[in-house]
């Protein structure tokens, strides 16, 4: 009897998900990403894909954090071997490092451009172009139209779109989520030398149909592994935008 | 195929110049001039003043002085090169192979172009006429060879020989209408050989002994014997389509018709001979004698109309119709073979062979221009700034592969950043360090790894980096230029952000 009434709850909660408008992709079944629990503050409970991810920095230290993080995620996206383009101004991303995340650096196209507006169109073109698994842009100036279009452009073709803004100033956009990435300091068992992991400190400030909240992951060689934060790892939070 | 030239020659093109730019001079007594020594030396004359008598190479003192009313001009060379030049452009509707020739001369191919006006006749006509509506005076002849045609409109006014009658025809001409050179033609008089006749059935070892080997050769040409190489405006394409049209064409709509007309031509014909373009250009030749062109390229050899329609569709803005367009042409300026693998995938390739990423790159390659767009390849360098290699090809490989466990940050700056620092000596990590004003302490760190200059690319010092985490988590490559020394202390650099 008690199982019934969860699984009834269950396909409830499924019914109202896309009654509001999410789209379930059924064939693009995605390994998991390994966000751990954070999967709970997603709707439907798995990482939105086929979408637009807005990712919000400071400085040049957090846009590096972030696009470590996208890197991340679409390592997972990339497995069957397809390709992802990446569109920034000139000299973003060293692409060795991007072996480290378990990308294959040949599999990434970049775009380098150094006028926003053309960042902006090559992603909308880009993002409507089917059999990529992920488009990466540098744009920081993101306007509530753009994104709208960014998003429609998604729509027919499945593709995840990661937006990188450096910016300060933060309006109303049509993206699925609003993520704010920075590093987090690294631990290491006592008395040990070097650094540790890398480790960011993820804040998820909007999601649609989910919970917003807080994180710590790091880079466990080739996966995400959560971390509950401590009060050591963290020597300087502040306040979230 | 019976070879056909045709030869326009422009005997007045300096003054008709004049003319069109000024109206009231038409049918008046001018020349044009050039500063020469302190005189005025005439360069051209008007159809009126050579008429009395005036010549170009005469001092227009002299010709002033024999003719009151004449009226005197600057000449400006570079204007009757141009004209000539648009003019040869003007001509490619009559054949694809149009060559300057000389100063004041074109020199057609019509070989098989007549019929389409109907014969030679016709078609001289018609070119004369046009030529007239423009104000131009012409003399033009066409013959088998292009020596004939050459001697025909400078020396006669015959316009046609028949194929194969040329040598008759010639006869009776001086011998500077074979393009002899003036000290032959000079020496040729002296002789009182005054016409061609008298001694262009001559043995040839004579001619060659005497004469030189030009003599001979300009003889051979003018007959026929040997093919005489001429270079067109247009170098001939082996893919191009054209399409003539009936009225000048100035919409969008019949521009797009055109357009797709000419790429499902061009694309059937590749299509059968397994190749595909690489690079085309769309040329539309307007009735005010201007062209307009653009050009698009492709990441590979394709022949899918459809994609290569979209392309072009981008440049569009740039095609001015201006008062219409009467012929258009579509120029496969650069083909590959298309392979049999490439078919195989076509439509449906993951990965890097897929066709949508490639119509994507296409796309992005026409609107921003080459160089924005490639994948990066590892290189045989150990120099972090040497270690990759841009490629903007999409399928090429390198045998080498990525070099792992070398912790490499994930921005990496194109040029090192100074910073201060305070470190202990000798080789330890800095305590702190400051760039650009912030202070930032170091919590953790990591290294040396001593990266050595390559000697046989530049020298200079080695470099110690170190990954270095700071108070709030923000992890930095820094390195030391040289050994540490104690009279002149070691730079400090920011290399790069890790994660």
């Amino acid at each position: 009897m008690q199982v019934a009434q969860t699984d009834i709850i269950a396909r409830l909660r499924k019914d109202i998900l896309i009654r509001e408008g999410l789209k379930i992709n059924a064939a693009a079944a995605l390994p998991d990403i390994g966000l751990g629990s954070m999967n709970q503050a997603f709707p439907d409970k798995t990482f939105p894909t086929g979408c637009i991810h807005e990712c919000i920095c400071d400085d040049r230290s957090g846009k590096t954090a972030t696009a470590g993080f996208i890197a991340g995620i679409v390592s997972v996206l990339m497995k069957e071997g397809s390709v992802s383009v990446w569109i920034g101004p000139a000299n973003t991303i060293f692409p060795p490092a991007l072996a480290a995340f378990g990308i294959d650096p040949c599999k990434i196209v970049f775009v380098e451009l150094h006028r926003e507006k053309d960042r902006l169109w090559a992603m909308e073109e880009a993002l409507a172009c089917e059999g990529l698994s992920a488009v990466v842009g540098e744009i920081a100036q993101l306007d509530f139209t753009a994104s709208r279009r960014l998003q429609l452009a998604v729509e027919k073709s499945h593709v995840t779109g990661f937006v990188i803004r450096q910016t300060e100033r933060l309006q109303t956009t049509a993206c699925v989520a609003r993520w704010k990435i920075r590093s987090a300091g690294s631990s290491l068992p006592e008395g040990m030398p070097g650094l540790g992991f890398p480790r960011w400190q993820v804040d998820l400030l909007r999601i649609r149909n989910g919970r917003p909240g807080s994180w710590q992951f790091e880079w466990n060689r080739q996966h995400f592994m959560e971390q509950k934060p401590s009060s050591s790892a963290i020597y300087a939070r502040k306040k979230i935008v | 195929m019976q070879k056909r030239y045709v030869t326009i020659w422009f005997p007045y093109l300096k003054t008709d110049w004049v003319v069109l730019r000024n109206k009231t001079l038409a049918e008046k007594n001018f020349v044009l001039t050039v500063n020469d020594h302190g005189r005025k030396l005439i360069t051209a004359v008007s159809p009126a003043a050579h008429r009395q008598g005036i010549y170009p190479g005469m001092v227009a003192a002299d010709a002033c002085a024999l003719f009151r009313d004449l009226l005197i001009r600057e000449d400006a060379p570079a204007e009757a090169a141009k004209l000539l030049s648009r003019l040869a452009e003007w001509c490619i509707r009559f054949t694809p192979s149009v060559t300057i020739d000389g100063q004041d001369g074109l020199l057609l191919d019509a070989t098989g172009c007549t019929h389409l006006w109907g014969g030679e006749e016709n078609y001289i006509d018609t070119l004369q006429q046009r030529l007239a509506g423009f104000g131009l005076h012409t003399r033009i002849s066409m013959a088998d060879t292009i020596g004939a045609a050459w001697a025909l409109s400078r020396f006669t006014t015959t316009r046609s020989v028949l194929p194969g009658q040329q040598v008759e025809t010639l006869l009776p001409l001086p011998p500077a209408a074979l393009r002899l050179d003036t000290v032959v033609v000079e020496r040729l008089e002296k002789l009182g050989l005054r016409s061609i006749g008298h001694f262009i059935h001559m043995p040839r070892s004579v001619l060659l002994r005497r004469f030189g080997k030009d003599c001979v050769q300009k003889i051979r040409f003018a007959l026929g014997e040997e093919e005489e190489i001429h270079e067109p405006i247009h170098p001939l394409q082996l893919y191009q389509e054209r399409l003539p049209c009936l009225e000048p064409i100035f919409t969008p709509a019949g521009i797009d018709i055109a357009l797709r007309k000419l790429l499902g031509m061009l694309c059937d014909r590749l299509r059968s001979e397994g190749r595909g373009l690489r690079t085309a250009v769309f040329t539309g030749y307007r009735i005010d004698g201007k062209t307009v062109s653009i050009t698009i390229g492709a990441g590979r050899a394709l022949h899918n109309e459809i994609h290569l329609h979209k392309l072009f569709l981008l440049k569009f803005g740039a095609f001015e119709p201006g008062p219409g367009i009467e012929l258009f042409t579509l120029d496969a300026t650069k083909t590959d073979e298309i392979t049999i693998s490439q078919l195989q995938l076509w439509g449906a390739g993951a990965g890097l062979h897929n066709t949508a990423l490639s119509e994507l790159l296409d796309r992005m390659n026409n609107r921003f221009g080459e160089g924005h767009i490639h994948r990066y390849l590892p290189d045989e360098h150990h120099w972090p700034e040497r270690s990759v290699k841009k490629s903007s090809s999409l399928l090429e490989k390198t045998a080498t592969g990525w070099r792992p466990g070398r912790p490499r940050p994930l921005h990496l700056l194109p040029v090192p950043e100074r910073i201060e620092v305070a470190a202990p000596i000798p080789d330890y990590p800095p305590m702190h360090f400051r760039h650009k004003g912030v202070l930032h302490k170091t919590m953790k760190a990591d290294g040396p790894e001593r990266i050595e200059q390559e000697w046989w690319l530049q020298t200079g010092l080695h470099r110690d980096y170190y990954c270095v985490e700071d108070e709030t988590g923000n992890r930095f490559w820094l390195f030391r230029l040289g050994h540490y020394d104690e009279e002149q202390p070691p730079g400090w650099f920011l290399h790069g952000y890790f994660v």
